[in-house]
């Protein structure tokens, strides 16, 4: 286990944190392989490449084969990390990860880097908001989606001992907030609840989890108390965590996703099929490609800073109240 | 071979067997099998057979029960309800079946990573990949026969079942993939091209020399090789053998 070190981390982003630290300290502690398509020094594998030169293969911009590789691998006894831009991981390579990893049972640990809209001006082509609709798709994946950098290590990490594929969606950049100060426990598929407040309840997942946290602090000037919970595995999901929003006034997902299929839309199946729960606000991106721009200009786009998350809460909850 | 694959179409019923691509499959199958090979599923050095054109299941099964690796009872089995022998292999080491067939391309993108393994673990064996010629209009087929020479993959073979059909029609009509044997030097392998039907060309090739690169034999077949209604036809991709085309095939197999 990498030691925790939260300021550290923040400096190297999600990725640089994986990849350049956690995988460095657990290269000896399992028989990896670690795969990229042409993606490796974005990813901050420099150092793991230079290590460990027979145990890196970089297939070239080529995601299918990619995973095709890592499956080879992963049925050999090998334990793959698959990394690229989680666009292409998840888009161009959806069938062979269906095959491979949830039919064929081959345990590959898939990367994908720069989810969301982290790749800001290279355009809709390369923005990822539809990676947790696609992966939660398949039978068998794990889906994780860590809050910060820690996180992410955290995420990689309980990977490393999880016996079956993963997805590991990475968002936000370098220097992104930090939402774990200190070392805590991460059990794949238990959610962590940050935040308590007796009126509604917050599930976010990704980085923009500070921005719920934040949306949270402004939410008290109104008089409305929030729960935030990190809901850092979409898949499984923690359905006792669903359940304990049931005496909340409102339920709010916030994603840096597309509201069809993502995180809101996993929630919103919990909370159907158990009835008698409060309505629910889905917050992330109306299903709609995004106009380009930086990231403080797309998430202001989609309605996902703390203010505008506020404001949309502050609406949904006064008509409720009404 | 041949009898067996009619009788077990036929058993199929009214769900329809891949004929025409296991029939095209039969000498490659046998010359395969007829090399001393290490098929002990426990063994870490056993060769791996994967079968990318994963429609020619049924020869597989067949080759396979020939060969005393599955009953003959469980290779009944197939496509009866809940069996593992369905129209695309599925993967079952125990049962000499390595890899999940089904989706075109994706037997060989695997076997790139399974001989990187191998390699990596200093095994002793060999990875042969079998695919069709249709199956070569996927471009992961390309990406992969590039990474395999890329990494100088010395270790396998593929071998590829040109029938020139697909299941539209004449590959040359649908989507020409002619001169495979300059599209797969080009892409840095190895290529011998062999008749598909002749047992003694096929395992002459096998045992020529890979000059450090992956191999590939470009083996050509008639689609439904050995029954005279379906040979070099389209309609023998897929289909439902009645009593009396049975009773035929049957003959025409026996008599050859």
């Amino acid at each position: 286990m990498t030691k925790y070190n939260a300021r550290g981390f923040a400096r190297l982003g999600q990725s640089g944190s994986i990849f350049g630290m956690s995988l460095i300290e657990n290269m000896d502690n399992y028989p990896l392989k670690v795969l990229s398509s042409d993606m490796s020094v974005v990813a901050g594998l420099d150092r793991f490449k230079r290590t460990r030169p027979d145990d890196f293969y970089n297939v070239g911009i080529a995601e299918q084969n990619l995973i095709g590789l890592s499956a080879g691998l992963a049925s050999e006894g090998f334990r793959p990390i698959a990394v690229a831009q989680a666009a292409f991981i998840t888009m161009r390579s959806f069938e062979q990860i269906r095959q491979y990893l949830g039919y064929m049972k081959n345990n590959v640990i898939c990367v994908g880097i720069n989810s969301g809209f982290a790749l800001t001006f290279f355009g809709n082509t390369h923005y990822s908001i539809e990676d947790l609709t696609l992966m939660r798709s398949i039978p068998r994946m794990t889906v994780l989606s860590p809050a910060d950098a820690g996180s992410a290590v955290k995420a990689f990490e309980a990977a490393l001992n999880h016996d079956g594929p993963v997805y590991i969606r990475l968002t936000g950049g370098l220097l992104s907030p930090i939402v774990y100060k200190d070392d805590f426990d991460f059990t794949i598929g238990e959610a962590i609840l940050l935040k308590d407040g007796s009126d509604i309840t917050i599930f976010a997942t990704g980085t923009i989890v500070a921005n719920a946290l934040k949306a949270a602090e402004l939410l008290m000037e109104y008089g409305i108390y929030a729960r935030v919970i990190d809901i850092h595995t979409v898949k499984p999901l923690d359905k006792d965590a669903v359940m304990s929003s049931k005496h909340s006034k409102l339920i709010v997902t916030i994603e840096e996703h597309n509201t069809l299929g993502g995180l809101g839309t996993a929630i919103s199946e919990a909370i159907a099929v158990t009835g008698n729960m409060p309505s629910l606000l889905k917050l992330g991106v109306q299903d709609k490609f995004m106009e380009v721009g930086d990231y403080n200009y797309l998430i202001e786009q989609s309605r996902l800073t703390p203010e505008l998350i506020k404001e949309d809460i502050v609406n949904k909850f006064s008509n409720i109240n009404i | 071979m041949r009898k067996r694959i009619l009788e077990l179409a036929h058993k199929a019923g009214s769900n329809g067997a891949h004929l025409g691509g296991s029939l095209s499959l039969v000498e490659i199958l046998d010359a395969l099998y007829s090399q001393n090979l290490n098929h002990n599923p426990y063994d870490m050095n056993r060769d791996r057979i994967i079968l990318s054109k994963g429609h020619g299941a049924l020869a597989l099964y067949c080759i396979l029960e020939m060969k005393g690796i599955i009953s003959k009872e469980y290779a009944e089995t197939f496509e009866t309800n809940g069996t593992a022998l369905f129209a695309h292999a599925k993967r079952d080491v125990a049962k000499g079946i390595e890899f999940s067939g089904g989706s075109l391309s994706l037997g060989l993108s695997f076997a790139v990573g399974v001989a990187l393994a191998c390699r990596s673990n200093s095994l002793n064996n060999h990875i042969y990949v079998i695919l069709g010629d249709g199956e070569c209009d996927e471009g992961l087929v390309w990406e992969s026969v590039m990474s395999a020479s890329h990494y100088g993959l010395d270790n396998m073979t593929l071998i590829v079942d040109c029938n020139g059909l697909q299941s539209d029609g004449f590959s040359k009509d649908i989507m020409n993939t002619d001169s495979l044997e300059s599209k797969f030097s080009a892409f840095g392998c190895t290529v011998l091209s062999v008749n598909g039907h002749s047992e003694r060309d096929i395992t002459k090739a096998l045992t020529a020399e890979h000059n450090g690169r992956p191999k590939v034999l470009v083996a050509y077949t008639l689609k439904g090789k050995g029954v005279s209604f379906l040979e070099n036809k389209q309609s023998s991709h897929h289909l439902v053998l009645n009593d009396e085309q049975y009773k035929i095939a049957i003959m025409e197999v026996e008599n050859d």
